[in-house]
């Protein structure tokens, strides 16, 4: 299941879509929004995202750990808008028959998601607000991979 | 030919505007594109060399050829996801 929403997100339900019998290992990855960066009290976070797009390569993300590690029980969920402190932005659950692959296809899709997909945060400080991934990053014009 | 341009994030706020439609001539690349709005939209300056660029969904290259009616988005950087745990970054 591949999910852009701006509802809050339920981990228990996007897990369960995984459950199979055939699968021995479940991994549930969680990513929270934080209340602090480098030093700075962040307020609040809003996720933009370019859902057509997004869908795609989430969907493409899918595939390649199924022509790597065989596994087919994958859902990752991501919300957008304003998000408070301590919510949850990405929910990714991987299934398979055995530990190791799950672990490694849940770490794979979480760092993929940081690679290509047009999904932007925004934070909220006291004192002013910016787009991560601007500063100290520069990326010249490209295609990914 | 005329393409529909749409921005995101940053580049959004830059131009005041989530989307646009540009006019350029038949044949024009993608950098052509990029050449027209920076005339455009001096905004866009800064924030152009970070940024990538699909059309109709697909990431392409500035040799891209586009097509009358192509859908283009401009890509600055992008942060989904979860912060890393293990180096503190924010993306």
């Amino acid at each position: 299941m591949i999910l852009l929403t701006r509802k809050p997100l339920d981990p228990d339900a996007i897990t369960a879509t995984v459950h199979g019998d055939a699968n021995g290992g479940i991994v549930t990855f969680l990513g929270a929004t934080r209340n602090e960066t480098a030093g700075r009290r962040v307020l609040y976070l809003e996720y933009e995202a370019y859902e057509d797009m997004a869908e795609k390569i989430l969907a493409r993300i899918a595939q390649e750990i199924k022509e790597r590690w065989g596994i087919t029980d994958v859902s990752i969920a991501h919300r957008f808008g304003r998000l408070e402190i301590g919510e949850v932005s990405l929910v990714v659950a991987v299934a398979s028959p055995h530990r190791a692959e799950a672990f490694a296809a849940c770490q794979y899709v979480v760092d993929r998601i940081k690679q290509d997909v047009p999904i932007w945060k925004k934070e909220f400080f006291e004192n002013g607000e910016v787009w991560v991934g601007m500063e100290g990053h520069p990326r010249p014009l490209s295609v990914p991979r | 030919m005329k393409a529909r341009v749409r921005l995101f994030a940053i580049l959004r706020e830059k131009v005041g505007a989530s989307e646009l439609t540009i006019v350029l001539p038949e044949h024009s690349t993608v950098a052509d594109l990029m050449k027209e709005m920076a005339h455009q939209y001096p905004a866009l300056l800064d924030g152009i060399a970070h940024t990538m660029v699909a059309v109709n969904t697909e990431y392409v290259q500035q040799s891209q050829l586009l097509h009358d009616g192509d859908e283009v988005a401009l890509i600055p950087p992008v942060s989904g996801g979860a912060p890393d745990i293990q180096t503190g970054d924010t993306i």
